[in-house]
């Protein structure tokens, strides 16, 4: 039903301009990694120094671990909380459910900064939560690991990406058809066991699409120890934002980031795997 | 006595001598390996109600469609009034459709709806608001110009979108199964306005429905469509009474297949026979359920064919009944007047004529 | 659930548990909130003066509105590009079948779902390589070329509710496949467009990680406010992040009502996955 000239007039100028804008500068991104620097200046001649530089630099290896175990922590974190407030939302909350969902995604939307400069008004030494604490007298003294350490940062992003999580899954669970679990109930199965062996498989696909997300995200944010981290929780970001900043080295800090990329779309790729095997629809 | 004909469009000589004013020339297309449409010509006549009868997947709608130009034949051609139609794009075609679900537009009222047309093809200005009145009034939803056609009925939304058509004076209205989605009283109520404007504005209208007693109803002719294939083009009386094939003596009104056998101007079926003139050998022939008689209710013409046979089940519907036995071991039916009392192996007769022989 | 019209069965724990969570939520904007009216600081507990001079100082805060009206001005053209090419792309993807159009959905989706950092580099990168200056310019771009996806996919889903037959009708009434487009497509992804614009506005307002590595001389509102964090907090940030938030929540409530009316809840839950 659509001419050619239709068909090409819609598709040439996104497709110019996402390969113009998107394609290329993730390769050029690509080119760097495989690029040194020498004398201040970026040199184009093929290597993969940085790479290897990358594997055997032990404080680089150690903040990637480091990154990987706090974004753990906050997937984790996020999915303790998120999916059972979906839960509730999807099956117990009736009529409300609208109103409950609107609540949930202004926190999603609502700017990054304004949450996490909350947290950093509540978490320091002089903070509201210390002064909260002093005022009850449950302690005498300011708490200083509030702030400026990993458990800040997890805290700042479990609060982030709460929302993320929150969202696919409660969209696996609401299609769930009703009927199941009736039927469940009818041949005998209680709450707890429709819900291991119904419920929850079926909401898989949600919930791992959401831990993905949360979990990639966290991975590379570079804000978030910026603002409540201290030195004990610099996460790998935070390296390649260094090397793209003073310590310039750009071909270094593009090996870490096609380092993050790749580890990114393979996640992605594999959780899309593992929804097509779970999706019973 | 009649001869299975192996043209399809047997009996419409007096239809085909005038002007036709479409002209579908061997036409065939093919959704990539599947060929919907396997060589297909016919010919539609000014001013006349063409019906393309047939099951889904039987390629009606997929050549209604490329007479409305939303598909291109893989071969063939299809002309309009001496000139090439096919290709043109939908909208230089002087043919306009009325969708299955209307397609109304939702973000227009019922008027501007109707304008539409006129307006995309610089009709005066002046002249629009006069001609939309004048097609409201013909579908009588003059009252509604100013309505949301999300919020008319069912029924409403098929006048409106009957008179978006018609509004734009087309040469040839292509209606896809319009009446499919309304309810039985009122389809049988749409079918014979749509008759009446017909008639009133003598516009060539090519229908497309699956359900035969609505083609029956409405049309001047019916063509029936098989596995992309006509089968065969009749008026309905023609298309009733003389059926072509065995597939469509079944489709159109119900009748039994007596499988009998041909042999020096003899047709034998189980212990009857009967003079035909076909030619000798295998001869299948289509014997409608009101054709077979109960003696007892009418006494047998002289040339009747009778036999006797046990009913096995009585269907009744009111002023009739439908009378079930078997005849060689294959399943009959009869139609006859609902009875008072009836034996259980009563006799039917059935005149040869109404056995017409069909091709297989 | 789907096909229900449920009635909550009771579950108390697990109530108690969803509201704990929801306090989680929203109790660090509240206080938030509630120290931009506090006297005596950022921290410490309870507040106990109340006064509007935050605000005030908010007000004659050059800086800050020079920022906001730059914020402004870079989301409002992101909106434009994206809308537009998000439209294109939408109707590619709609109707047009060309090679790697799988890659094409997918690289359109990267920006979202990568961490900020690597498009805002790659696209550093690319501006060096262009010989680009870095400007509001860059900003612009890195903002519009990121969120062409939400708006493609949000005029996706306005497409796919719309019936085809709508353009054939229109295309059998006489109208050009151009005139089709003007009176019938777009019309009808009217909510659409402006419900993608919406959230694309949003998002562009208080983007940072890609405009961190873009940004030149002149600064967007996030960008400001990083920056001032630095030299030290006051209730003046509280200020401006309070009204920060009113102004997003009140446009993501917007932008929800018109999304539930153009796709239905299920289909926009659906959309939601990443």
């Amino acid at each position: 039903m659509y001419s050619r000239a239709y068909k090409t007039i819609v598709s040439v100028p996104p497709i110019l301009w996402v390969g113009i804008f998107l394609l290329l500068p993730y390769t050029l991104m690509f080119a760097h990694s495989f690029w040194a620097v020498r004398n201040g200046m970026i040199m184009h001649e093929w290597n993969l120094k940085n790479y290897a530089a990358l594997l055997q630099n032990r404080v680089y290896v150690e903040v990637l671990f480091r990154t990987m175990r706090i974004a753990a922590g906050v997937t984790l974190l996020s999915l303790l909380l998120g999916y059972p407030l979906a839960y509730y939302m999807s099956l117990h909350a009736g009529v409300r459910k609208d109103l409950l969902y609107q609540l949930v995604i202004i926190p999603l939307w609502v700017s990054y900064l304004v949450r996490g400069y909350a947290w950093k008004t509540i978490l320091g030494s002089e903070g509201v939560l210390n002064g909260f604490l002093q005022y009850l007298h449950l302690t005498r003294e300011p708490v200083s690991f509030f702030l400026y350490s990993p458990f800040a940062v997890i805290l700042m992003l479990t609060h982030i990406y709460t929302p993320f999580v929150f969202l696919p899954v409660y969209a696996s669970l609401e299609h769930i058809p009703r009927n199941l679990v009736e039927a469940s109930q009818d041949l005998g199965a209680g709450s707890r066991t429709t819900f291991l062996k119904v419920i929850l498989p079926l909401s898989l696909p949600g919930l791992l699409a959401g831990a993905t997300f949360a979990f990639v995200l966290t991975l590379g944010d570079f804000l978030a120890p910026l603002l409540v981290g201290g030195p004990s929780s610099i996460m790998i970001a935070n390296i390649v934002q260094s090397l793209f900043g003073t310590a310039f080295d750009w071909p270094l800090g593009a090996a870490i980031s096609v380092c993050i990329l790749l580890l990114t779309i393979s996640l992605l790729f594999l959780t899309e795997r593992l929804e097509k095997r779970w999706a019973f629809r | 006595m009649t001869s299975a004909s192996t043209n399809p469009e047997s009996g419409n000589a007096a239809v085909e001598a005038a002007d036709p004013l479409l002209e579908v020339r061997s036409v065939a297309k093919c959704f990539g390996a599947r060929e919907v449409l396997k060589q297909i010509s016919l010919k539609i006549a000014s001013g006349e109600i063409l019906t393309l009868l047939g099951e889904s997947g039987s390629g009606k709608t997929t050549l209604l469609r490329l007479i409305a130009g939303f598909e291109q034949p893989s071969n063939g051609e299809i002309w309009m009034s001496g000139e090439r139609l096919d290709n043109l794009p939908p909208y230089k075609r002087r043919v306009n459709t009325v969708f299955q679900n209307y397609a109304l537009f939702p973000h227009l009222t019922v008027q501007e709806n109707v304008s539409y047309g006129l307006q995309v093809s610089g009709t005066a200005k002046a002249e629009i608001p006069c001609r939309v009145a004048d097609a409201l009034r013909m579908v009588k939803m003059e009252e509604y110009a100013a309505a949301r056609t999300t919020k008319l009925s069912g029924g409403q939304q098929q006048r409106v979108a009957l008179a978006r058509a018609l509004v734009n004076r087309p040469k040839l209205l292509l209606l896809d199964e319009p009446l499919s989605a309304l309810d039985a009283n009122l389809r049988r109520q749409m079918q014979s306005e749509l008759k009446s404007l017909q008639r009133e504005l003598g516009i060539t209208f090519l229908f497309v429905t699956h359900d035969q007693e609505e083609a029956m109803a409405v049309s001047d002719r019916i063509a029936l469509l098989r596995g992309g294939a006509l089968e065969q083009v009749a008026s309905p009386r023609d298309i009733y009474a003389r059926p072509a094939t065995s597939y469509a003596a079944q489709f159109i009104g119900q009748t039994n297949l007596l499988r009998a056998e041909a042999r020096g101007g003899v047709a034998r079926f189980a212990n009857l026979q009967w003079n035909t003139g076909q030619p000798s050998g295998a001869v299948v022939f289509s014997l409608r359920p009101e054709a077979i008689h109960l003696s007892s209710g009418s006494p047998a013409a002289p040339d009747a064919v009778r036999f006797r046979a046990v009913v096995k089940r009585r269907i009744f519907s009111g002023f009739s009944e439908q009378l079930e036995f078997e005849l060689a071991g294959e399943p009959m039916r009869a139609r006859v007047p609902a009875q008072e009392a009836l034996a259980e192996e009563p006799e039917f007769w059935f005149v040869p004529q109404d056995a017409v022989a069909v091709r297989d | 659930m789907s096909g229900s019209t449920q009635s909550g069965r009771r579950a108390p724990l697990l109530g108690a548990y969803a509201s704990l969570v929801f306090e989680f939520l929203y109790l660090p904007i509240a206080v938030l909130v509630v120290y931009s009216f506090n006297r005596d600081g950022v921290g410490g507990f309870p507040p106990k003066h109340w006064t509007l001079a935050w605000y005030r100082m908010l007000w004659g805060d050059g800086a800050i509105w020079d920022a906001v009206m730059n914020s402004l001005v870079v989301a409002a053209a992101a909106v434009a590009l994206s809308l537009v090419l998000g439209l294109l792309a939408a109707l590619a993807l709609d109707r047009a079948t060309f090679p790697g159009k799988a890659v094409f959905r997918r690289l359109v989706l990267l920006p979202l779902i990568l961490p900020g950092i690597i498009t805002g580099l790659s696209l550093l990168m690319f501006a060096v390589f262009a010989g680009l200056q870095l400007s509001l310019w860059t900003v612009f771009l890195g903002h519009g070329t990121a969120l062409i996806s939400v708006a493609t996919t949000e005029l996706f889903a306005g497409l796919q509710k719309m019936e085809r037959v709508q353009e054939e009708a229109s295309l059998d009434l006489g109208a050009t496949p151009w005139q089709t487009f003007w009176r019938v497509t777009l019309p009808q992804l009217r909510l659409s467009m402006i419900a993608a614009g919406l959230l694309i506005f949003t998002l562009s307002m208080d983007e940072i990680a890609v405009t961190f590595f873009l940004i030149g001389r002149d600064t967007t509102l996030p960008l400001e406010i990083w920056a001032r964090l630095r030299r030290g907090i006051t209730p003046e940030i509280n200020a401006i992040s309070t009204l920060i938030f009113g102004v997003s929540m009140i446009l993501i409530l917007i932008w929800y009502q018109i999304r539930t009316r153009t796709t239905g809840r299920e289909a926009q839950e659906l959309l939601e996955r990443p």
